[in-house]
């Protein structure tokens, strides 16, 4: 194995550690993030109460993903298979959906 | 380890935990991480069709989800959202202690989320028995009561239900077979989750992810933070965005 070679795996080696710091800053905006979602469910807010919490939802996954599982420290590999598996299930779900809500409005 | 494999360790040069199939470590830890996501897909595609099946069902049948969606307490699921976050927490910690091979607050850590994990469930099963006392278990036992006359119904009148026509009421069973199949399925998680960290515990207070093979640990941690993630999303979908209407 040349040098350059054994230095290179000696970088893939080394395991990007995540500071508990961090840890407790993401916990506690998912704590805050519990909090608004709550907190906006008693108002009145019409077609915007679903979407609110869906996109509250979403921000605490994302910080769950990228902080707590690593993704935002993780291999470009790993980053493309969070990512492809995103891009599916937003397709899988988005064509279903779209189909669904717009044939036989009113006639089932 | 015998003495004629600590020889032909020694003679090329790796950790003991390195499979020989892998070049470097570097790889094994590259294709592990690969393949737990592989397996965290395919359980998002899965949960997923149920979040498909909630969503369509709601948009046909909305005023029995709604109503259904009124019998579930936001105090017992904002709480059980709170464990969940806290037990993620603990286990992201405890992902930390296996890195810097502090073996005693890796076992804290392990403990600690088990225990919330136990606690999740408790609250979940006095939520399911209320659903058993009140005859909302999808089945034969089913009864339409609290949605045809919600003056009779303590929840239903909290939250000034109208009472539903029998066809759309006998949908709000379509509403709880869903809230069961999809919490079911998420508890089902849990419990797996809870076994295996009971394992980890044993094996953690052994000293076995304190040696910098933290493989096992780390894999385990991104499974219990998807499951975390299933009810991020179940617990505003089936407990928050109906409370008016």
């Amino acid at each position: 194995m040349s040098e350059h070679e054994h230095q290179q795996n000696h970088a893939e080696q080394e395991q990007h550690i995540v500071s508990p710091r961090i840890y407790l800053v993401i916990f506690f905006a998912l704590l805050v993030g519990t909090a608004l979602t709550v907190g906006a469910s008693y108002l009145e807010l019409g077609v915007f109460n679903p979407i609110i919490a869906i996109a509250i939802a979403v921000a605490k996954a994302t910080l769950v993903v990228l902080f707590f599982m690593h993704v935002r420290y993780s291999s470009r590999l790993t980053m493309l298979t969070v990512g492809a598996g995103l891009f599916t299930f937003m397709a899988l779900i988005g064509m279903t959906l779209s189909d669904y809500f717009s044939r036989a409005w009113g006639r089932w | 380890m015998s003495d004629s494999t600590a020889i032909a360790h020694g003679a090329h040069e790796h950790p003991p935990y390195q499979r020989h199939h892998f070049e470097t470590m570097g790889q094994q830890v590259d294709a592990t991480t690969f393949a737990m996501w592989l397996f965290l897909l395919t359980e998002i595609m899965f949960f997923g069709g149920l979040f498909t099946a909630y969503l369509i069902y709601r948009n046909w049948y909305y005023p029995a989800f709604v109503a259904g969606s009124h019998q579930l307490n936001i105090f017992w699921g904002s709480l059980n959202t709170l464990l969940l976050i806290s037990s993620s927490f603990t286990m992201a910690m405890g992902v930390w202690c296996a890195e810097m091979r502090k073996q005693a607050g890796l076992v804290l850590c392990l403990v600690l989320t088990f225990i919330l994990g136990i606690g999740f469930l408790g609250i979940k099963t006095i939520e399911y028995s209320e659903k058993i006392e009140k005859h909302h278990v999808p089945g034969f036992h089913y009864s339409v009561q609290s949605f045809v006359d919600p003056s009779s119904d303590k929840e239903a009148k909290d939250a000034g239900d109208k009472p539903l026509r029998l066809d759309m009421a006998r949908h709000t069973e379509v509403y709880f077979s869903l809230y069961f199949a999809m919490t079911g399925m998420h508890a089902l998680h849990m419990i797996i989750g809870i076994a295996i960290l009971g394992f980890m515990i044993v094996r953690a207070r052994a000293g076995a992810y304190t040696t910098g093979h933290i493989t096992f640990v780390e894999n385990f941690g991104l499974y219990w933070h998807f499951v975390d993630i299933v009810w991020i999303f179940l617990f505003p979908l089936l407990y928050l965005i109906s409370r008016h209407q």
